[in-house]
């Protein structure tokens, strides 16, 4: 364990170094990107900018200072905001985990619930359209996906809103999380939990959706594996009820390979956040990292590029603990 | 429909057959089982509209009843027999131009897949051929790039170098080569180990000559599989780059920069509805040739009719 957060830790060094040559290597100008044409005209003001984000020192030199005031925990100021990133960052970054989180967990729940259901009734009609509809989930554009939706249930429907987080004659709960639905359910704020949650609905869904069919074609091909052992077949001839073949012979080996794939999956779902946001205008991480991209706000990108570096990280750390809990065998020695 | 098949495949998976007989590598059964797997309907279906599409971006200039960027007709017309999929907000043909989009997606699709391939495959090449510290070096970077939130990476990168399709193709490369990096080194180590190899180099082969003659055959095969499972992010990838304004610029036609601008105009329905079912069907068909080629490559998977 000590060994893999170790791996961990130079994983996220390494993000942040590669972030940092791309962005400050590549010929883009982050002044000529901030300031106004007048200010650009001004030699003073252009020093001035440079000299107040360190840009005119040698990369070396940006380099090791960015790391130095990384250990203390300041990811920088950020030259779109001209605020701490690490404030940024706290701002934007629960609304992107409440979409990912309800995200996921719909999608592993229906997910692996589907792939039973299509590993069961293996080559018939079940199967077929569940087979079909998950590949389908993974070739839609998502922000194409959040288009047709949006026209659909917001525009055409009415039932439900199509941007933003909060009807914006209601006031946000108090921040205790950060992420809307958990904070006004924690204050007991009716309301707000509804609007939110019914804000939450279409873009989580549209996000969640590539998501779901990856763990539904997953989940398929595992318990279809798992299906064939000889002990399952054991175990149905042995007359145990279907419910306990299903939950303990079949689900918990088959469940160890699907951990894996939502592992890595939560990574594509913060990538695919960025799309998504932009559809529905969900003031998240995605907006933020967009915005920063587009005005060459290095600190910015870099942060927001060494967080999701870290929850990739952080959960695959997870994935491989749940591996140790559904099989003890894999316990390290 | 068996015929576009067979007819498909030589061409795209020649090289599968040679590197079927030496170890080392993870490609098993025989040319029979690749053709089995490629006639299965799905596959047949994939490969059928990757054709189609194939031959709409080929002629484009001949079926598209108007120009992709000059105005046709009036704005925002629906769906109609002279404008199948109506106009967009500028009077522009939207047939034509999801038409003229398939020259941009695909061309640039297979572009950006080559390059990430070369570039992943030489890496990892070189990674496995070197061994030792190199090797490790090499591959702790790639590990690193599996960490890395890859859209907010070429974000970063095609703003930087100037929104552009251009840009936008060297951001995707940038992102995509560590599979292939992986994969080739894994190979190639596992070749370097191998008593044929071994064989050859006591017979006096070059290095280059190994290289010719015993890697890149084997190596070419599973490559191709990956390289054709990756075409469908590719085509996806680049479509939201340009959705969100960092890949092709107005006036050109592509699919993803076709969805961006009908977000402004969402009412029409049309606009979004026909480049965005362009691009799902593409990548459909190329996930669908995926599923065949996987059953192939990876036995475990295999689903054998009536089992």
């Amino acid at each position: 364990m000590a060994r893999r957060l170790g791996i961990g830790c130079l994983q996220v060094l390494g993000v942040s170094l590669v972030t940092f040559c791309i962005v400050a290597v590549v010929p883009g100008d982050p002044a000529a990107a901030n300031l106004g044409q007048a200010a650009l005209g001004d030699p003073t003001i252009v020093r001035a900018f440079n000299r107040q984000y360190g840009l005119d020192r040698p990369l070396p030199v940006r380099y090791a200072l960015y790391v130095w005031h990384l250990l203390h925990g300041n990811l920088g100021q950020s030259q779109l905001t001209q605020r701490p990133v690490a404030t940024d960052l706290a701002q934007y970054f629960p609304a992107t985990l409440e979409l990912a989180l309800s995200a996921i967990v719909v999608a592993f729940a229906l997910g692996v619930t589907l792939g039973l259901v299509a590993a069961f009734f293996h080559n018939r009609l079940p199967d077929r359209l569940i087979r079909f509809f998950s590949l389908a989930g993974i070739s839609v554009p998502n922000f194409w996906l959040g288009l047709v939706a949006f026209y659909l249930f917001f525009y055409k429907l009415r039932w439900l809103p199509g941007t933003g987080r909060l009807s914006p004659e209601l006031n946000p709960p108090g921040t205790i999380t950060g992420m809307y639905t958990v904070d006004s359910l924690l204050t007991g704020n009716w309301t707000d939990f509804v609007d939110s949650l019914r804000h939450l609905v279409l873009p989580a869904s549209v996000l969640g959706c590539y998501t779901l069919s990856l763990i539904t074609r997953f989940s398929r091909a595992s318990v279809l594996d798992v299906l064939n052992q000889e002990y399952v077949l054991a175990a149905v001839g042995k007359g145990l009820p279907t419910r306990t073949v299903v939950l303990r012979h079949v689900l918990r080996p088959a469940l160890l390979q699907i951990i894996t794939i939502v592992g890595l999956a939560f990574g594509s779902l913060l990538s695919g956040a960025v799309l998504v946001e932009q559809v529905f205008s969900w003031p998240g991480l995605g907006q933020y990292a967009y915005r920063s991209a587009t005005s060459l706000n290095l600190p910015g990108v870099t942060g927001v590029c060494i967080l999701i570096a870290v929850i990739y990280i952080f959960v695959n750390l997870a994935a491989d603990v749940a591996y140790v809990l559904i099989d003890p065998r894999l316990a390290p020695q | 429909m068996s015929v576009i098949a067979e007819g498909a495949t030589p061409g795209l998976f020649s090289d599968g057959d040679v590197q079927a007989e030496p170890p080392g590598t993870t490609a098993r059964g025989s040319s029979s089982n690749l053709l089995a797997s490629l006639r299965r309907p799905g596959a047949v279906f994939g490969i059928t509209v990757l054709i189609s599409w194939l031959l709409l971006a080929v002629l484009a200039p001949l079926l598209a009843p108007s120009s992709p960027t000059a105005p046709s007709a009036g704005t925002l017309l629906g769906p109609s027999v002279a404008h199948w999929f109506g106009t967009d907000e500028l009077g522009r043909d939207v047939f034509s131009r999801v038409l003229y989009g398939a020259r941009l997606s695909l061309p640039l699709a297979l572009l950006l897949v080559t390059l990430a391939s070369v570039v992943g495959s030489s890496i990892g090449a070189f990674a496995g051929f070197a061994g030792g510290i190199i090797d490790s070096l090499i591959m702790r970077v790639t590990d690193m790039f599996f960490a890395f939130p890859s859209i907010v990476l070429t974000m970063a990168f095609a703003a930087a170098l100037g929104p552009s399709l251009q840009s936008a193709v060297i951001a995707i490369v940038f992102v995509s080569w560590p599979p292939y990096a992986r994969i080739v080194r894994g190979l190639v180590l596992a070749m370097r180990s191998s008593n044929y190899v071994a064989v050859s180099r006591l017979l006096g082969a070059s290095s280059g000559r190994l290289l010719v003659r015993d890697v890149l055959p084997n190596v070419v095969g599973p490559v191709l599989v990956v390289a054709t499972l990756d075409i469908g992010s590719a085509v996806l990838l680049l479509a939201g780059l340009s959705f969100l304004g960092l890949g092709a610029q107005p006036p050109a036609a592509e699919w993803g920069a076709m969805v961006a601008e009908a977000t402004q105009f969402f009412s029409n329905w049309w606009m979004g509805l026909f480049p965005g079912l362009a691009i799902a069907s593409v990548v459909f068909a190329v996930n669908m040739i995926g599923d065949a080629l996987r059953d192939y490559f990876d036995p475990r998977s295999l689903e054998r009719p009536g089992r």
